[in-house]
């Protein structure tokens, strides 16, 4: 019966790896590519992402329809509107501004990329910075629109995993023709040659 | 087999995955973590409890009085969690794939595009805004925004939703790399 509740070392380390080896290997570590996405000439970012989403939910899902994953064993982010809005607004600002985001800040700094590093010092700045302001104010905002029925879709609005998984695959779908049609009109997708070497 | 391509003399870089065959994997990888640990992937967690580990060792006064900080610091010293574990999993996972692909270079990248000095200012900014907003939205593009979804959560979608659209906004005014 899954979860094996291992939280240690090796389960990390293995996790870990692992991630930091599919990222390197998505091209997701050279900040040319990445930002790529945002400019609609190189859809990997939506590809990747999105794939993996439908992939690990898909699979989660049939694991609990064939009873080895324990109902409501895994950790659900607490639905916190205002919070998420903000913050994902933050990181989308500082992915733009400064060409990566935390994971694949550190997959950059694995491939060689000092500013890849600079980036992670900043982390740590942006992250000492929250936990000094933090107080009733920044308390107050992530409390606005804070869900109270549950955490999930199937919570707050009764639609059912299944339903929702369609809609996911439906919308990656859609996601790659949208992608490849964009890719084909401008200069295509960020080769592993460019993102070597360097933004230009 | 992987079709290696020449760049110069000495160095064969390999081409990246293809989108598809790396989003499978990162799925599979994604849920391996859950069925292992009961939670998804993630990345600022790690900074943060380095920041709280480290604060504990040298400001151990000013930390457990810090309202953020304190519940992390209750237990002993986070340092050794299973999140900086996994995040110092990914630098050496994604060390090696640079490697065995030929794409490790020590390089300012976007040193070409902006001049060091812009580079290196803008990498830090986006590193403190990132930090800063992990920690309002209580994750990351990982932790939050993959994690989050595949369990289905609403906080992901309007993280993942928020983080692209101002993402795009941004992109429009701002010479990233």
């Amino acid at each position: 019966m899954f979860p094996m509740h291992e939280s240690g070392m090796v389960s990390g380390l293995v996790c870990g790896v692992l991630f930091g080896f599919v990222l390197e290997n998505a091209g997701f570590g050279s900040p040319a590519k990445l930002t790529a996405q945002f400019r609609l000439t190189d859809w990997s970012v939506f590809k990747v992402m999105f794939t993996a989403i439908v992939v690990a939910a898909a699979g989660l899902w049939g694991l609990r329809v064939f009873g080895l994953l324990e109902a409501d064993s895994l950790f659900v982010p607490q639905a916190l509107v205002m919070a998420s809005a903000v913050g994902g607004a933050l990181i989308g600002l500082g992915f733009a501004v400064g060409g990566y985001c935390p994971g694949t800040s550190m997959v950059g700094m694995a491939s060689g990329r000092l500013d890849a590093l600079v980036f992670v010092v900043g982390l740590f700045i942006g992250t000492t910075a929250f936990a000094g302001l933090y107080g009733d104010a920044i308390r107050a905002m992530m409390a606005v629109g804070a869900m109270i029925d549950g955490d999930t879709f199937a919570d707050v609005y009764g639609i059912a995993d299944p339903t929702m998984l369609a809609i996911m695959a439906v919308f990656l779908v859609a996601v790659f023709y949208l992608g490849s049609w964009f890719e084909r009109r401008g200069p295509g997708p960020v080769t592993a040659e460019q993102a070597v070497a360097g933004a230009q | 087999m992987m079709k290696a391509q020449f760049s110069d003399g000495q160095r064969v870089v390999k081409p990246f995955w293809s989108p598809l065959a790396a989003g499978v994997v990162l799925g599979l990888v994604l849920l391996l973590s859950f069925l292992l640990s009961g939670h998804g992937l993630g990345a600022s967690g790690a900074v943060t409890h380095v920041v709280a580990g480290a604060g504990l060792v040298l400001a151990p006064e000013a930390t457990q009085a810090n309202s953020y900080l304190r519940p992390m610091v209750a237990d002993g010293n986070p340092i050794g969690s299973w999140i900086t574990w996994e995040v110092l999993g990914m630098v050496i996972g994604g060390g090696i794939a640079a490697f065995m692909a030929g794409r490790f270079r020590v390089q300012l990248d976007g040193q070409c595009s902006l001049g060091s000095g812009r580079r290196v200012t803008q990498a830090l900014l986006g590193g403190i805004l990132a930090g800063f907003g992990a920690r309002v939205a209580g994750g990351c593009t990982s932790g939050l925004g993959l994690s989050g979804a595949a369990v289905l959560g609403i906080s992901a979608f309007v993280f993942l939703g928020v983080f692209f659209a101002v993402g795009l906004l941004a992109g429009r005014f701002v010479k990233g790399v």
